[in-house]
């Protein structure tokens, strides 16, 4: 058994779900996911137990390219978010109804190909090309499923193509100049090339155009609030949970150990920028009036600290970075959820026309708390574990990077709170608020008790994903 | 040279249907007697290379990777006429023999030995196109545009010829061999670069690049849909072959002044191209630009000419697929519209999901976006433009792929966010056969690159 298995199943449920028609679309992509979930678990256990899972055959001679997909444990731990998420993410939308549900949910199970892929790939054109593939499905998703105006929405879902769409040509360029070096592109051979300062230098703000564009970093943030917003749910889960997750996976994985020399130089610029993210998120966040729209830059705030943990080179920082990819999936697909929860009985996003529902439903309320106390990082739940690994390991680069990361958490509970607040609490609303149903509650919890588990007991993320760490950082310092 | 003779020999046959009244079996024949003819052309790629009287024919594997792309083209163009003509039966034996002539002229175009040979086969090309930009006669659109084409052509065709003089009177010869040979000693007559010049210019007209394109957009509106299909896909392809073979059999070492020449109408041809399609907002005007673009693109090969041939190969056939695909697309949705206007597709994929679903496939593959072949071409010539040392030039070309994104997104937003302005209309099932055959080679192009690639 190796990886080849689990792209084949979900590249089967995509034509698979198409051609079950409307009616059966959603059944047929969630059992198709699960099915992905339980071929994770299962290529987690032979990793574990010390099999080879990896894949490799000759595709292209002249350039030399080859369908290579490696399983260390970082790409284990990111396939396993995909395909814990993908079915929550299906399952959470059986409350909606879609025109052309086939086309939809087909697309869904394309886009976890994608994804799957892009954390495999370990020759560098396979790997551009799964990333690629990722930004066709989310495109047609936000498109075409989105809400609001039509017109805004094409504006804002063809902004977020072309900006992505460009980022990665430069990356392309990047590798194509990587392959003339090393002949090539295969990862331990582009990680083996000698680039002089210059090289590097460009090749490092190459990758960096992609990935801080994908992540997205400070300044190259301005597509995400409005495609969050206009997307549909499902999409806005996929592109915060998973999606945003490649960029970052991408510089621990391609860009720092291919370019270390750039990457130490810069180190100040890159944490500097992703705190600059953190506390520009929090302080837009604390603004906004469209709910969806405040999680969109909550999410950015959040995601700020990570790109800034992955930036610091040391072990902590990528530790701390991983477990918080993981935490912020969960909590991020979970308050996106929530919201559409309250969307479907109110049919509004806007803040202030929301409010007493807690005394209506007190299951969602509690629920729902749980949510926002997770996203704030209070201690017990996983991002408590990755947030303050991230603090600690800003703090060895500097105090102050970890005075001014931690306004995370102090911004953070600001704006969550008071958005609870809003949202939930006060005079009963004249609008009535029916509790959430068995499925809704079924996502709600899994999603919870994955926090607290983890919250309580991250030692088996942090075995599996420290050899891969250690051996990224050994690449990173193999010059000095 | 058997290739070329079957080809002749059934574009008279296709003129005896007529005398007989066979109209209705013409197309059946024509693409069994093509299917024919392209194993003809298989077997003589294996026997390559051959030289047929006096070097006037050199059969290569060049040629015949290129006639064989000539030929599969052709037989989508003859399949879609099948419906294309319905209305203008009689005359359609007319139209499907020039067709054939004009590809015996395309593959004498990539098989000549001999100027005055390859002189003939653009001529042949020529001719039948200017026929066929005019066919629809009581159109007065397509009437200027074979107008306009068929002026613009010939004046280009003089500037070829008279550089063929020059080349001939510099060297005493029309033999391409001969001529390469003797290009390689130290004392060259002032005419020769000059003829050189003058015939790289004759086929920067021919393939419509920068300076020389502006008959492209306006002969590509006018002309009925179906030969604007021919010209884009076809026409162009035959012509950078053919350039990319004048290129590099002529010139054994190409000067760093030429190479510059190349570099600037390379970038010129991309960014104008891009930058004018940008602004339409009738399809077929987008796609002649996009031509325009896609001909700088392909004009990087002559950069490395030693290597690149197979990457030549390769693009030419992405994009001819993909240019296949769309225009079969466009013949379906405009069939019975007076313009392709963009409104025109508005609602698309309602209507039609898999025709819409097949133009998108094809404009990403145009666009560049991986698993269609069009990312791999580009892919590729990438690599060798960068291996050859112009990593400006790269630059260049990948801004300008992202600006070509705009308008190619801009038709499918209209096929997939506005509503449909009419209700569906039956598909012909010829329509649909050649769309996803054409998307489906285009598509498994991506998957096997080496296979395309290895053949030259």
């Amino acid at each position: 058994m190796n990886v080849s298995l689990l792209l084949i199943i979900l590249l089967v449920g995509a034509f698979t779900t198409y051609f079950a028609g409307d009616k059966l679309a959603s059944k047929v992509a969630l059992l198709f996911s699960l099915v992905a979930l339980g071929i994770s678990i299962a290529l987690l256990n032979a990793y574990n137990s010390g099999a080879n899972i990896s894949f490799f055959k000759f595709w292209i001679n002249k350039p030399l390219v080859s369908y290579s997909l490696t399983a260390d444990g970082l790409s284990l731990i990111m396939l396993l978010l995909t395909s814990t998420l993908t079915p929550l993410i299906i399952y959470s939308s059986f409350g909606n109804e879609y025109k052309n549900a086939k086309s939809f949910y087909a697309l869904i199970l394309f886009m976890s190909f994608a994804m799957t892929g892009t954390f495999l790939a370990s020759d560098g054109l396979l790997y551009y090309i799964f990333w690629e593939l990722a930004l066709i499905p989310i495109y047609f998703i936000a498109l075409i499923w989105g809400n609001g105006e039509v017109e805004e929405r094409k504006k804002a879902v063809v902004k977020f193509f072309i900006y992505t769409l460009a980022g990665s040509l430069f990356m392309l360029i990047a590798f194509v100049y990587l392959y003339q070096k090393a002949g090539s592109f295969m990862l331990q051979d582009l990680y083996k090339v000698e680039l002089s300062r210059m090289e590097q230098f460009w090749i490092f703000w190459a990758f960096f155009l992609a990935y801080a564009i994908k992540i997205p970093i400070i300044p190259f943030h301005t597509w995400q609030a409005k495609v969050y917003q206009k997307a549909p749910t499902v999409g806005t889960m996929l592109l915060s949970g998973i999606m945003l997750k490649m960029g970052l996976y991408s510089v621990l994985r391609w860009q720092l150990p291919i370019t270390p020399i750039a990457a130490k130089t810069y180190l100040p610029i890159l944490i500097g920028l992703g705190i600059a993210g953190v506390i520009y998120g929090s302080i837009v966040a604390l603004r906004q009036k469209d709910l969806k729209k405040l999680l969109a830059y909550s999410s950015l705030a959040h995601v700020g600290l990570i790109a800034a943990a992955c930036y610091t080179l040391n072990i902590d920082g990528l530790r701390g970075a991983v477990l918080q990819m993981i935490s912020h999936g969960f909590v991020v697909v979970g308050l996106f959820f929530a919201a559409e929860i309250i969307y479907r009985r109110f049919d509004t996003r806007v803040i202030a026309e929301m409010g007493g529902i807690r005394s209506q439903a007190p299951k969602f309320a509690s629920l729902f708390m749980i949510l926002v106390l997770a996203s704030v990082a209070l201690p017990t739940t996983f991002n408590f574990v990755g947030e303050f690994t991230v603090l600690y390991s800003l703090y060895q680069i500097n105090v102050w990077f970890a005075v001014l990361g931690g306004t995370t958490i102090i911004l953070g509970a600001y704006y969550m709170l008071k958005m609870y607040q809003q949202v939930m609490l006060g005079e009963t609303n004249t609008k009535v608020f029916a509790d959430v149903t068995l499925h809704e509650t079924i996502v709600l919890v899994i999603i919870i008790a994955v926090i607290f588990f983890f919250g309580l007991y991250p030692r088996p993320i942090n075995e599996l994903i420290n050899p891969s760490l250690d051996q990224i950082l050994r690449t990173v310092n193999r010059i000095q | 040279m058997n290739t070329l003779i079957a080809i002749i020999g059934l574009g008279i046959l296709c003129l005896l249907f007529e005398i007989f009244d066979a109209r209705k079996a013409i197309i059946p024949v024509v693409v069994i007697g093509l299917l024919a003819v392209l194993g003809l052309d298989i077997s003589e790629y294996n026997a390559a290379p051959n030289f047929y009287y006096n070097n006037m024919i050199v059969v290569s594997k060049f040629s015949s990777a290129f006639s064989g792309l000539f030929i599969m083209l052709t037989i989508f163009l003859v399949s879609l006429g099948h419906k294309f003509y319905e209305g203008n039966q009689t005359k359609i034996s007319d139209f499907i023999a020039i067709k054939i002539f004009l590809l015996a002229g395309a593959v004498a175009m990539v098989s000549f030995g001999n100027l005055a040979m390859f002189f003939l086969g653009i001529e042949v090309l020529s001719i039948a196109l200017y026929v066929l930009a005019s066919s629809n006669r009581l159109s007065i659109k397509s009437n200027e545009a074979g107008l306009k084409y068929f002026l613009m052509g010939s004046f280009a065709s003089g500037i070829l010829l008279f550089g063929i003089c020059l080349i001939y009177g510099a060297m005493g010869s029309f033999d391409i061999v001969e001529i390469s040979e003797l290009s390689r000693s130290a004392e060259l007559p002032i005419w020769f670069p000059i003829g050189i010049v003058l015939i790289f210019i004759g086929m920067l007209f021919k393939i419509a690049a920068v300076p020389f394109h502006f008959w492209a957009p306006d002969v590509y509106e006018g002309s009925p849909a179906i030969t604007t299909a021919l010209m884009s896909t076809l026409a162009k392809v035959v012509a950078i072959a053919t350039l990319y073979k004048l290129v590099k059999t002529m010139n054994a070492d190409i000067s760093p002044a030429f190479q510059l020449i190349i570099v600037i109408v390379s970038i010129a041809s991309m960014t104008v191209g891009n930058i004018m399609a940008l602004r339409q907002i009738n399809v077929k005007r987008m796609l002649a630009f996009s031509g325009i673009s896609h001909a700088g693109f392909m004009l990087m090969t002559l950069l490395s000419t030693e290597k690149s041939s197979g990457t030549l190969l390769y693009y030419t056939s992405a994009y001819a697929l993909a240019g296949i695909a769309a225009f079969t697309v466009i013949l379906y949705v405009c069939k019975t519209r007076e313009n392709e206007d963009i409104t025109n597709f508005h609602g698309l994929g309602k209507n039609n999901p898999l025709m819409a679903a097949i133009l998108t496939a094809s404009l990403l593959s145009m666009a560049g976006i991986p698993i269609f072949g069009g990312f791999f071409a580009k892919l590729f010539l990438f690599t060798q433009t960068i291996q050859a040392e112009f990593i400006a030039l790269v630059i260049i070309a990948v801004i300008n792929s992202i600006i070509s994104v705009g308008y190619y997104f801009k038709l499918i937003l209209a096929m997939y966010t506005k509503e449909p302005n009419e209700a569906r209309t039956p598909t012909p099932s010829v329509y649909y056969a050649v769309a996803v055959l054409a998307i489906v080679l285009n598509i498994a192009l991506g998957l096997f690159p080496s296979f395309v690639l290895d053949l030259l």
